[in-house]
């Protein structure tokens, strides 16, 4: 099974574009991998709201691509984001690191662990393109094709659980990703 | 009764690009004049939904409208601490208070009037309030005018 850095490293890799937003552990190590001004570390957060927000950035921004980082917490807080995003033919890459764990707060687990299918989930929700790795192998395979192209697209990431990781924190305050983010996009 | 096309046209006028709601069996009446308008109807599931999409617009440089019922609201709560306080973003709200026309006249026990007016206070959301059974069309523009130019988050209470 492949680590959470392991699946952020092929991210990384294949990441054109598209404005990234990140949640909760994926805010402690997609920093090391990128410093784009397209990146938007969503802490601090309400939890579950990292995919709508990414929606909303696609609707404003039409055409440029969207991916956004969740874990199995936080989507688990908020599944009816993903028959929300089925309606809309939008680039939006929805990438969940399934740990099966609420990191950040000590390693408890999630509701039904390990046990919850998300990608079915996800397909049943109707969203059109959904892939289900469960080894970087497995992503690096697909992971070019799944974060271009239409959408929206599910990734299911299976990763190891990890404990002890400190809680993250953002490389910037929120005011400064927000003015950021916005320069970039030319929103300002 | 404001008619929902005149409600719809002063959404426009006002400059908005995306409503994002949920209907409720007053604010569902706009859904025949949305099909007509330039402004964008998204259909969430859940309310806390309708503001982090609103933040996402806004960060990408639209000026969307979240309308939603007072019950709704007081879901989204977290959602909405975080768009208007950590994020500082201009959330820009309609917020259908259930039974309210009822209550002011003492037929109804639904306390949702009670809580709209404090949580919308909690949150610290500046607010107007708007009745479309009393209110006329230029009232109405005056009302969405105001929201539409504050420069922080805030929030129409309306009647319902």
């Amino acid at each position: 099974m492949m680590t959470h850095r392991d699946a952020l490293e092929v991210l990384a890799c294949v990441r054109g574009e598209q404005v990234v937003v990140t949640t909760m552990g994926s805010v402690a190590i997609w920093p090391q991998l990128s410093d784009s001004p397209l990146d938007f570390h969503y802490l601090p957060s309400s939890m579950g709201q990292g995919v709508p927000l990414g929606l909303g950035l696609c609707f404003s921004q039409p055409g440029r691509g969207v991916i956004v980082l969740t874990g199995d917490g936080g989507l688990l807080m908020n599944l009816g984001c993903l028959v929300t995003a089925a309606q809309f033919r939008v680039p939006l890459y929805i990438v969940l690191i399934d740990n099966g764990l609420y990191e950040v707060t000590g390693g408890q687990a999630v509701a039904n662990a390990s046990h919850t299918d998300f990608a079915t989930i996800a397909r049943g929700a109707g969203i059109p393109r959904v892939y289900d790795c469960g080894s970087r192998a497995e992503w690096e395979t697909v992971a070019g094709e799944a974060i271009t192209g239409s959408g929206p697209v599910f990734v299911c990431l299976k990763v190891q659980g990890e404990l002890g990781k400190p809680t993250p924190t953002a490389p910037r305050p929120m005011a400064e990703q927000v003015a950021r983010l916005r320069s970039a996009l030319g929103a300002v | 009764m404001l008619d929902p096309s005149d409600i719809v046209s002063a959404l426009e006028a006002a400059g908005f690009t995306h409503l994002v709601w949920i209907p409720d069996s007053h604010l569902g009446t706009w859904e025949p004049a949305l099909r007509s308008s330039r402004l964008a109807p998204i259909r969430v599931c859940r309310e806390g939904e309708a503001v982090a999409i609103a933040a996402g617009l806004l960060l990408g440089g639209a000026k969307p409208l979240v309308a939603i019922q007072c019950t709704g609201f007081f879901e989204a709560g977290d959602a909405v601490r975080n768009v208007a306080h950590d994020m500082k973003l201009s959330l820009k709200l309609i917020i259908g208070v259930r039974s309210e026309r009822a209550a002011r006249a003492g037929k109804s026990g639904d306390n949702c009037p009670k809580f709209a007016e404090k949580l919308v206070q909690a949150w610290e959301l500046p607010h107007t309030r708007f009745d479309p059974a009393e209110g006329d069309a230029t009232q109405l523009v005056t009302a969405l005018n105001t929201l539409a130019m504050s420069v922080t988050a805030s929030a129409i209470l309306w009647a319902e």
